[in-house]
């Protein structure tokens, strides 16, 4: 019979090296995400949470009208009259985050997608691994490499949010209708003219769909992520279930429901709200 | 000098382009290439040159390469092989930087499906040009405006592009094209997409504007209605290649080959012949002679209408043998029974329009010159046998008729 493949210790040993030569970079990396999450808590920690509930559900009625303000305040409300307030804020810190290290790395990965077949055919792959790996597989290496706490988290966050950005940002591009980009082209335009003014405007409803994905991702990433230390609702659904207290695991999982509808609605009516501002401007 | 020049012009699509060039010059058909090579003749060893100021259209049916072939003058499409020359300069060896240059400066595009921009107001679409040319906003917005003058929709300036009906969209369209002042307008289709009446008003506001502009256009139709009525010259493609160039007369009446008159066939001749191809040669007499004379010009020639000139031929009116007859008893002039307000027409009418003052008139309508001298009369069984494809006696051409006045 065949041996057993080593697969597991080329990994390690992949890791390992990883670890030694790419050391210097993981300090920056982490201070920098470390910086990102401390700073969006701490301005969801600053006012008293009834502004900030007004204040969210202000930003509902301008963006989608008064029956999601209503469902935001009164959802808001119930998470802090339940006393998960500080936590979700928590965990909102965290998939900020996460949404905005996820954007910033997918909507370039995924104009290079666009621009270039061999690009994509590489990357699609890639993206295919990252979906379908079992996500709580990623956190061993972000411990490895970050060690315990938020940091890792957001990291295994964006390694599984990241690949609708990356695919809906590339689609989006390719969508754009050929005379359009026909007609750039005929006017003489850089290839950088050609994407900042025609090809990203027009697919930015595509991005959007894909960072609205990208954030409902990262927000489910949250329990897994607390299993290594990361602060927030996720750890009351994990100290829930060790302790089989299904009424606590139901108030927490209830509050994360209410963020992510509010997050997927506010995502979702971003565009159209927008422009339909703009035209009565 | 000729400000397009084209020479042996190859598209062809496929693995390995560069190897089918050959072929064609054995002369290998577009379909023995395709069966035995996989490689599509997009345009074949296509040859013309179009002067400065002139439309020149290019026409087939779909899949004659004719849109190919436009793109080809930007290198929208990269040719295979040929030489395209504009204003002396061959684009095809230029780098991509100087062929940004001259899309930007000399060569614009207005495109079949519009193509307007629809994240931009109508305004920002006509700025496009100039934008990426880095003209300032402050330079920019005035020509912008003035371009949408000219089409006439400086109003929705601030509208966007999908709260205009498709006339309307081209019109931008064209303003967007016209707005970096080109040498050169390529036109694809341009009046394809819109409904046959209002396409009709762009053909008559192109050729208002090209009074004024005197741009140099190529326009790609497969209407060939269209081609004959705004065409100073018409290129007939087939299978990638052009099988006849001319003027929309020529086409008519020498079609080149029987592919050409097959497609020619289904015309509507009486928007392409005119007056001239159909008056006749006019029997007059001059107002100083008498009524009697009048009469036996009259029965000698077997008409019952003469017209009435001066000395210069230049057109007095009409005389009928009723009027004639009557003066002779009477002894009348003619001065006294010429009938003035007889119908006219010049000699470029197209027959179409011809029809309604040939069936309204009680005479024979005079076809009068510039000048005001008559060069021919229009009898109605010419117009007749004009539309069922006699032209007719062409030995009455204006030039004749001058040189006999």
């Amino acid at each position: 019979m065949l041996p057993k493949l080593p697969l597991d210790k080329w990994v390690d040993r992949m890791v390992d090296s990883i670890e030694e030569n790419l050391n210097f970079l993981f300090d920056p990396i982490s201070a920098a995400i470390e910086g990102v999450v401390d700073f969006f808590s701490y301005l969801l920690h600053l006012p008293p949470a009834i502004v900030l509930i007004v204040l969210f559900a202000a930003l509902a009625w301008w963006i989608m009208r008064w029956p999601m303000a209503l469902f935001t305040f009164v959802g808001l409300f119930l998470i802090d009259n339940l006393g998960y307030w500080d936590h979700t804020m928590d965990t909102l810190a965290l998939v900020l985050t996460s949404a905005i290290v996820s954007i910033v790395l997918g909507v370039p990965i995924g104009i290079a997608c666009a621009r270039n077949n061999r690009t994509q055919s590489i990357v699609t792959p890639i993206l295919d691994f990252m979906q379908t790996m079992p996500a709580f597989v990623y956190l061993i290496p972000a411990v490895t490499f970050f060690n315990l706490g938020v940091v890792p988290g957001v990291i295994a966050s964006v390694i599984f949010a990241v690949p609708p950005t990356i695919r809906l940002t590339n689609l989006g591009i390719r969508q754009v209708p050929a005379d359009l980009v026909e007609a750039a082209d005929s006017f003489g335009s850089t290839p950088s003219q050609k994407l900042f003014k025609v090809q990203l405007p027009l697919a930015v409803p595509s991005i959007m769909a894909g960072i609205n994905q990208t954030l409902m991702l990262a927000l489910s990433m949250v329990v897994i992520a607390s299993l290594i230390g990361a602060q927030g609702i996720g750890a009351d659904v994990y100290r829930a279930v060790s302790q089989i207290k299904t009424g606590k695991g139901f108030e927490a999982g209830l509050a994360i429901v209410i963020l992510a509808i509010f997050l997927d609605r506010l995502t979702q009516h971003l565009v159209k709200g927008k422009k339909h501002a703009d035209r009565r401007g | 000098m000729s400000i397009i020049e084209v020479t042996d012009v190859t598209k062809i699509f496929g693995e390995d382009p560069k190897r089918i060039l050959p072929l064609l010059k054995e002369g290998w058909s577009k379909d023995r290439i395709f069966k035995e090579t996989r490689h599509t003749v997009g345009v074949n060893r296509v040859q013309f040159a179009v002067e400065p100021g002139e439309i020149f259209v290019i026409m087939g049916l779909s899949g004659s390469g004719k849109s190919t072939l436009v793109r080809l003058l930007n290198r929208l499409i990269e040719p295979t092989g040929g030489a395209i020359r504009i204003a002396g300069q061959d684009i095809t060896r230029l780098n991509a930087e100087q062929l940004r240059k001259v899309r930007q400066k000399k060569i614009s595009m207005v495109f079949q499906k519009f193509a307007l921009f629809p994240h931009r107001t109508l305004l920002e679409n006509v700025e496009y040009g100039l934008e990426v040319q880095k003209v300032p906003k402050k330079e920019r917005e005035p020509k912008a405006r003035e371009a949408l003058r000219l089409v006439g929709l400086e109003e929705r300036a601030d509208s966007y592009p999908e709260q205009l009906s498709g006339g309307m969209q081209q019109r931008v369209g064209l303003a967007r094209a016209l707005a970096n002042d080109p040498e050169i307008l390529l036109m694809d289709e341009a009046f394809s997409a819109l409904d046959p009446l209002i396409r009709k008003d762009m053909q008559d506001e192109l050729l208002e504007l090209q009074e004024k502009m005197k741009k140099t256009i190529v326009f790609i139709t497969h209407d060939l209605d269209e081609a004959l009525r705004i065409g100073d010259r018409i290129a007939l493609m087939k299978d990638g290649a052009i099988v006849q160039i001319g003027t929309p007369e020529e086409i008519m009446v020498n079609p080149a080959n029987e592919y050409v008159e097959r497609f020619v066939e289904d015309v509507d001749l009486s928007k392409v012949l005119t007056a001239s191809h159909v008056m006749r040669r006019p029997e007059t007499i001059g107002l100083d002679r008498g009524a009697r004379v009048a009469l036996q010009l009259m029965r000698e020639s077997g008409i019952s209408n003469l017209f009435v000139t001066d000395r210069s031929r230049k057109l007095i009116g009409v005389l009928t043998a009723d009027d004639a007859s009557e003066a002779v008893k009477r002894g009348q002039p003619l001065e006294e029974i010429v009938i003035r307000d007889t119908p006219v027409v010049a000699p470029e009418m197209l027959l179409h329009e011809l029809f309604d003052i040939c069936g309204t008139s009680k005479y024979p309508v005079a076809v009068v010159n510039e000048a005001g001298r008559i060069v021919g009369v229009i009898v109605r069984g010419a117009v007749l046998g004009a539309l069922a494809g006699h032209v007719a006696n062409r030995e009455v051409s204006v030039d004749a008729a001058e040189t006999t006045a």
